[in-house]
Parts: structure tokens; sequence; C-alpha cells
């Protein structure tokens, strides 16, 4: 249990940052020519990490697997990226938006990193600002903002439905620009296949390039990781269809620990399931329940159409259920109260998996006009899947696997536990606790690259000035890259009759299943089982066409499919260690007489941090105790 | 419902590619026509043939990655609709749809549908941005911007660097995709200091990596999936014209 040191600085909350940067040691501008760092992933984190340790003079080498980095899934993100500007004069503070985190976290994570996140988050929008980001302004050519995710202060900075597109585009032109200096060597179409660690530390990295299939070569001084979430282990998801968790899993396997696995939001409102063969769930924002009402009908399996069934046979179980906060409780409420709906058999849909989310009292309160102005633009992209209007017909939605808090576990210099190698953004853990609030992961994943890990990375640089170039011919990189070889080879020769994309469907129905809104034990149990029967067939049975020295698509999934294989069985220990409810983590076994979850502080207040012991054994849990002086622990209701 | 695919199928970029055909049974409405290729890819794995090879991300016309030529028409027949969001529903029980890769001379196929789109990063990296280091920026809200020009701002920002705009053009040219870059970059008062350079730097690179040259055929905008708008073409002369006029 030594193992772990968060390293969070001493001193008032509100001064931790500031004395630790004043700490922290600097490499000089001659030196940092000098040194190399890789940067694996060009979302928001990775981009806006490696453009500012170019401007910084470092030599970067940047990896994504996309044929440019300003594809990365961070183009996605539509709602928006708080700030503490206090802009709208409502008494926001930086004080105010670490707490909501914290308690939007349901406390569980730490109180350093948060409020820090919180402190930078001013900076971030101002750069956005200037490299030509346009948030949304008002008549007087001021930003505006809105206020997201029930919260009392409107903080959240946005560009109309795709402010990840707007964010990623001007931090892709930093990016764009230090390549043009020479600072940054970009390597588009390349997939990190594993870490090479070398004497204790990270030294750099092998990587497939998707083009030639080529595996490749890397070292550097230090290796950033910003290679985002693993929610599409559920195979059905929000995120970009090739989104994955082998870097992680890879760095974990390596030494790494890997903390709160288990912690995965399920975001209530998205377009359902319409047939077998989709691939993606696409999101409809969390703003649309602001108006719409949800419900289904009372008669089980009712085969009318939704606009024929009475006022009466309608169940609009939110507000029965919850009749203080109706159809705005928060997410994880939400998705587990339609997932109850729809188990109990009262499901809509050709699938029965949907509820209805329906606008028909507020276009007939507030008018279409109003309707169109709001969601317009949701209403028609909502169109264009399914072929229905919803000024029509009700929507129809479900949950869907959409942000992973748990990650790479990293101290408050935001390193793991392998010395010299970083996780930043989505792919680390360490600031939304056990649910993550609205807008915050756009701040967090830019506040790590531009304002923390450059400052962070200096103080373990500082140490290796004197270290030459980092060769590639070590026996390390050489049985790295063996491995390497040897699965993919391992991969390819198997032959059997099943293609990745259906082992995908598969474990993530298990997943879904067993490790998704609502967990059990003796569910929880018997998807560990599962989980090694599956693992036993992929290996036996997966079938890749083509060769492993060209594009196989192929290929790449099925190598994400057989990490994903063991990280969601990571998952499903740390679920069963953790019998409390806590945020998105809801076990059963802990609820309140009316259904709601619990929290145990006594026996959980605590970052359930994973390490790797070896194919086939259990994992070794390490706990990182979380101390609470600034906030008091209380609990939620929505009744 | 039933469809009959022609596609264009071509190992890499050395080799010459051809057309083969498939037919898919069960193809349902809803799909959208990227799933309509991944169940025929898994049909053709199970079979032990090589799939299709094309690019996707996102899957909700967001990323760019998607860009298939279908019928014709880059990302198909529906207006401001990319290739992941177009759906089978708009297609005919029955039908023949010829499905190829961007044909460009700057995007080098490298396999089947999958092209190579370099050039637009290379364009970008010659100028497409405004130099600011971080740190370095004052308050967001110090130097205020007409909503008009945040908005005109937004609009063109909007373009996700697909290349349809490229496939569309008989001469190939790149010239909505950098017009919307300088437009959008000159709606800022910290945009305007590198102006002249950033014209100049960013045609020149157009020009040297082989895109063609505008001639108005407006074909770039009517396939554009978000709308870009050639009125940014005329911006980017004007920009462009003034820039070489203090040389
Ligand atoms: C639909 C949707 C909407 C959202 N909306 C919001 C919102 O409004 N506000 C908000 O704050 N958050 C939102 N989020 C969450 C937010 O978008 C993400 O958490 C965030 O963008 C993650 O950024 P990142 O830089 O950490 O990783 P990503 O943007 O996911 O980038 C990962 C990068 O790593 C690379 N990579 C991954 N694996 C490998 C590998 N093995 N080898 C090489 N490269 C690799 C990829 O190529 C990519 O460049 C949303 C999420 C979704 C799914
Ligand atoms: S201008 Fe339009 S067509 Fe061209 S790359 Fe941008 S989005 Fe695609
Ligand atoms: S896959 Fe992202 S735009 Fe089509």
């Amino acid at each position: 249990m030594t193992k772990l040191n968060a390293k969070i600085p001493e001193g008032p909350l509100a001064d931790k940052w500031t004395n630790h940067k004043a700490k922290l040691r600097l490499v000089n501008p001659a030196n940092r020519r000098k040194l190399d760092i890789i940067v694996v992933g060009t979302g928001l984190a990775g981009s806006s990490a490696a453009s500012t340790l170019g401007e910084l003079g470092y030599n970067v080498k940047v990896f994504c697997y996309q044929d440019s980095p300003r594809r990365a899934h961070s183009v996605a993100a539509q709602g928006g990226i708080n700030a503490a500007k206090n802009y709208k004069n409502d008494n926001d503070s930086v004080y105010r938006l670490f707490y909501d985190m914290i308690k939007g976290g349901d406390f569980r994570a730490r109180e350093a990193n948060v409020y820090r996140a919180a402190e930078v988050s001013n900076l971030v929008i101002d750069h956005y600002t200037a490299l030509g980001v346009p948030f949304a302004r008002d008549y007087g050519g001021l930003i505006e903002n809105r206020s997201f995710g029930g919260v009392q202060v409107s903080r959240t900075f946005y560009a109309k439905g795709q402010t990840g597109q707007q964010c990623l585009i001007g931090a892709y032109s930093a990016l764009s620009r230090q390549i043009d200096k020479g600072t940054v060597t970009m390597y588009p179409r390349r997939e990190m296949m594993d870490l090479v660690v070398i004497d204790g530390k990270a030294r750099g990295i092998i990587v497939r390039n998707l083009i030639t299939g080529e595996i490749e070569r890397h070292s550097a001084h230090a290796v950033v990781l910003a290679t985002g979430g693993y929610g599409t282990i559920y195979y059905l998801s929000t995120l970009a269809l090739n989104s994955n968790g082998s870097a992680a899993w890879r760095a974990h396997k390596r030494g790494a620990l890997f903390a709160n696995p288990s912690f995965v939001q399920i975001h209530p409102t998205s377009i359902p399931v319409l047939n077998d063969h989709q691939c993606k769930l696409t999101l409809m924002s969390e703003s649309l329940r602001n108006d719409g009402r949800v419900w289904v009908p009372k008669q089980k399996g009712d085969p009318r159409k939704p606009n024929e069934i009475p006022e009466d046979e309608r169940d609009y179980y939110l507000e029965r259920r919850y009749p203080a906060f109706g159809n705005l409780v928060p997410r994880d409420v939400a998705s587990r109260a339609a997932k109850e709906r729809c188990d109990a058999g009262y499901g809509v849909g050709p699938t029965g998996l949907s509820v209805y989310l329906d606008f028909r009292d507020a276009i007939q309160k507030k008018g279409r006009k109003y309707i169109e102005e709001n969601y317009g633009n949701l209403f028609e992209m909502y169109e264009k899947i399914t072929g229905e209007s919803p000024y029509e017909v009700p929507m129809r939605i479900y949950p869907a696997g959409h942000y992973t808090m748990g990650g790479l576990w990293v101290d408050y210099n935001l390193m793991t536990t392998i010395p010299g190698l970083y996780a930043i953004g989505e792919a680390n853990f360490s600031d939304h606790g056990a649910n993550r609030l609205g807008a915050s992961s756009l701040m967090q994943t830019s506040g790590d690259g531009y304002f923390i890990l450059p400052y962070t990375i200096a103080d373990y640089l500082a140490d290796e000035i004197k270290t030459p170039k980092i060769p590639t011919s070590t026996p390390e990189f050489d049985s790295a890259e063996k491995e390497v070889k040897d699965r993919i080879q391992r991969l390819m020769s198997i032959n059997g009759t099943e293609t990745a994309t259906s082992f995908h469907k598969r474990l993530g129905k298990i997943m879904w299943d067993y490790c998704g809104m609502v967990r059990n034990e003796e569910g929880l149990k018997k998807a560990l089982g599962l989980l090694d029967e599956l693992k036993v067939e992929f290996w036996n049975n997966l079938k890749i066409p083509d060769t492993a020295g060209e594009l196989n698509q192929e290929l790449e999934k099925a190598s994400r499919v057989a990490d994903f294989l063991e990280l969601g069985k990571l998952m499903v220990y740390d679920a069963l260690n953790r019998r409390e409810s806590c945020g998105a983590h809801f076990r059963e076994e802990s609820q309140t007489e009316t259904g709601e979850a619990k929290r145990d502080d006594e026996n959980y207040s605590y970052v359930a941090a994973w390490e790797f012991a070896g194919d086939g054994n259990e994992p070794i849990l390490h706990k990182e105790e979380l101390k609470f002086e600034y906030v008091k622990l209380q609990e939620r209701s929505y009744k | 419902m039933k469809v009959k695919l022609r596609i264009w199928r071509q190992k890499n970029s050395q080799s010459k590619g051809k057309f083969e055909v498939y037919e898919l049974n069960d193809v349902a409405p809803d799909m959208s026509f990227l799933e309509m290729l991944d169940s025929l890819n898994q049909r053709l794995v199970k079979e032990g043939k090589s799939p299709v090879a094309f690019d996707h991300d996102c899957r909700e016309g967001i990323c760019g990655s998607c860009g298939i030529y279908i019928n014709g028409r880059p990302h198909g027949n529906d207006h401001r609709t990319t290739t992941c969001e177009l759906r089978m529903r708009r297609f005919k029980d029955g039908e023949t749809i010829t499905v190829e890769p961007w044909r460009a001379a700057a995007f080098p196929v490298v396999k089947d549908l999958v092209v190579d789109r370099s050039a637009f990063d290379k364009i970008i990296q010659a100028g497409g941005y405004i130099s600011v280091n971080a740190g370095a920026a004052q308050d967001a809200n110090s130097i205020p911007v007409p909503k008009h020009n945040a908005d005109v701002a937004f609009d063109t920002a909007s373009c996700i660097g697909c290349g349809a705009c490229v496939a569309a053009c008989k001469n190939a040219s790149a010239m909505l995709f950098v017009a919307a870059k300088i437009t959008h970059l000159a709606q800022f008062p910290q945009g305007r200091v590198e102006a002249p350079e950033r014209v100049k730097r960013m045609v020149a690179k157009m020009d040297e990596l082989g895109f063609g040259s505008c001639t108005n055929t407006r074909a770039c905008e009517a396939e554009c999936p978000k709308g870009i708008s050639i009125s940014t073409i005329a911006k980017l002369n004007r920009e462009y014209i003034t820039a070489k006029l203090k040389d």
C-alpha cells in the first residue's frame, strides 16, 4: 500500500497549485531542444500538450490513429466547456466550480486536483479565444454563457451544438503551427501497440503503421498518453467507433496502476438501437429534458402508436418517482429509471429498449417556434437518423455508454506509477470522481495539456538533461517489438470463423448486462466467468482476412477487442470490490428503501487503483484514501 | 430491401483498381450507408474474402473521416449530409449503387475507398493558424467581436476537412477548403496581423501540392456537407490581391 503517493502539495487548497509551481524545477531553453517527448493522442488533451511542449522548445513526436489529428474524438463534443469566469456576474467562482465538480462526482475525486482544474479553466477559455475559437457572443460582441447540467450558475462556454469541433480546430491549428516550425513531428495513422520501459522508466513506444503494417520503434525521455476513454467497450456507445482502451491497457500491463475502472457514465438520452447492424448510438443533448416529458405506456407491449395512447394510460415514471426534480433528475438517475421500465417489459419501439421523450405538451404550451429555436438542429439530426419528426411523434431514447471517469492512476503531477509516463485527459482518472458533470471534460482535457502537464513534466525532465537520446536498439525495444509481432502473428493465425466485430458485440452485451447501469454481486461474478469463456473462444475462433503487412482494419479491430476482453475483467473486479453505490456506480445491494443509491463513506472513500499481476491472475488492489478537508460529505437526493 | 453495389477495389496505391459487384439482400432502411458496408464486410470476412476498406470514426458527421463517392456524387445524393449520416432509406429497393473513392491527384488512393488527404494538413501547416502561445492570451472578453463576425467564424470553422469539395470539382481545386480557413481567421482582430502572409503561403502550398485552379463552377458548394459558402472564395481572392499589392 505504500506504492501510491499522490504528491498532493501542503497548504491551503487555494494555494496548493501556486506553491507547487514555485517548487517545480525548470529546464532551460537550450536543454529543452535535446529532450524528446512522445505524446500519444491528438484530442484536446494531446493536441494541447503537444503544441505547448513544442512552443516551449522540446522535441515532440505526436501519434494518432486517424489520418489527421483534427479528427480525434474530442471533435464530437456538443454542449460546451466550463470555466469560472463569472462573466454573468452570478457569483460564480473557482471555489464554486470546484465544489460542483466534487459534489457531482459524488465525493470520489481528489480535492486538490479538482480545485486546480477549476483554477486553470479561465486560462483555457482565454487561449481558445485567442486562437480564434468562435464561442457564442451576444450583440455587444462579448461572450455568452449558458447553464448546464443542473448547476445554479451560467458558466458554460459554447459554440452552438459543436463546441468540441470548434475547440479541436483551434487546438489543431496551434499544433499545425508547431509542426510548421519543426518542433513537433506528426505521425498519423499509427496505433500504439506497447510501451517500452527501460530501467523502470517509460522510454518509448512500439507502434503499428496502419497503412503499411510496419512495426516501428520510437524513443523519448518521457511519454504522455492522451488516448481518451474506453466507453466503446460496450460496443454500442456515443463515442467515435475506433476509440479504444489499448494504449492505457498496454501501459497497465507494463506496470501503470489503473484507477476506478468501473466508473462509467451512462448518458440517458441517446437515440436507441434501431436494428442489429447498428454500430453507434448518437447522443441527443441533455438539454432536451428541459421541455420533453419522459414516459412509457402503462400497458406492457402496448401495440398502439404513441399518439393514440390516451393521457391516463401513460406512465410518466420520472415525474411519478421523483416529483421534486421530475424529468430533470441527474444523468445516472434518469438512466437507471429508463432501464428499470424497459427491463420490466414496458419499453417501446421494435426492440422494446427505448422510452418516449415527448414534446407534445411543450409545443402546445410554448409553440413550435420556441421548440425550433431551442432544439431545431437536434430535431433535424434525430429525423435524419430515424426518419421520424419529433414535432409529430415523440422521440425514442435510451441510455448509452458515454464517458469513462476511470483511467490510469496519476499523481498530482499527472504522472502514472511508471516514472516518465504521464496520462492526461479522459485517459486518466483524476478529476471526475464517480460521475462527470456536463462540460467539464473539455475543460479538464485542455487544462491538463495547456497549463498543467507542461509545468509538471519539466520537473521530471530536469533530471534527464544529461541523458542522451534514447537508442531504439536496446534489448527492451527488441523484446517489446518481438512481443507485439508475436501477438499480431497469433491473432492472424487463429483462422477461425467469427469476426472481431461479432466478438465485440458479445463482449459489449456482457459488460452492458452485468457491469453497466446497475450491478450486483451475482451478476458480476457471472460476468467474470462469461468473460473468461469469451476470451478463450476469441483466441480460438477469430477470423482476420488478408495479411498484417498492409492496411487491415479487421486486424486493428481484433487487437483492440483482445485488450477490451482483459480490461472488461478489470472493470468487473473493480465493481465487485466496491460494495457501495456512488455516482454512476450503482450496486443493487447498496440502496435506500426507496431504491436510491447509497454511498458508504466509512468503507469506500478511496480511489481503487489496480496493479496488473500477470495474465490470468487476480489484479492487486491499492487504495488511495480520499481526504475531504474543504467540503462536507453529503447525501444526494432528488425526491 | 435489396441493393447491388459496384465498388471500387484497389489493393494499394501502386496497384490498378477495378469495380467489383456485390449484392445485398437484407438491407434495413434504417441502416446508415456505412452500416450497410459494415454488413457487407462481415459477410466478406466470413467468406474469407478481403473486406472493403473505408475511413470512418465518429459516424455522426463531425470528424470528416468518411468520404465516399456515391453514384457520382461526393457523400451521395442528400443535401448537407456526410457519408456516415446517409441512410439506406434514401435508396430504392433493387437499386444499383456505384461506390468510389475521392478522385484527385492530390488525394492518392491508399486502398479501396481510403485516400490520403494529408495535403489538407500541409495547407493548414502553411499558416492556417493564429500565432499565439499558450499563456500569452489576454482575457477572452478584452476584445469584443461583433456577433456577425463570430457567426461567420463559426460557419467557416465548421469545415470538417472531408475533401468533398475537391472531389466534386472537375479541376480538383481545394479553394473552398482554403477559403473557409482564410475567412474564419479573418473575422478576429488578432487574426488580421498575419493575414497577408497567411493567404500567400496557403495558396502557394495549395498550388504546390497539385490541387487544380478554381473556375467558379460552384460544384464544391453544392456538395459541401457543412454548407460552406462559395462567398468565402471571393473573400479569399480579395485577401490575396490585397496581400500581393503590398509586396
Ligand atoms: C457525443 C459526446 C459528446 C460530448 N460532449 C461533451 C461536452 O459537451 N462537454 C464536455 O466537456 N465533454 C463532452 N464529452 C466528453 C469529451 O468529448 C471527451 O471526454 C474528451 O473530448 C476526451 O478528450 P481526450 O483528448 O482525452 O481524448 P480523445 O479526444 O478521445 O482523443 C484520443 C486520441 O488518442 C488517439 N489514440 C487512442 N488510442 C490510440 C492508440 N492506441 N494509438 C495511437 N493513438 C491513439 C486517438 O487517435 C485520438 O487522437 C462528450 C463525449 C461524447 C461521446
Ligand atoms: S469545405 Fe466542405 S467539402 Fe470541403 S473539406 Fe470543408 S467540409 Fe468538406
Ligand atoms: S465518420 Fe465522422 S464524419 Fe463521417
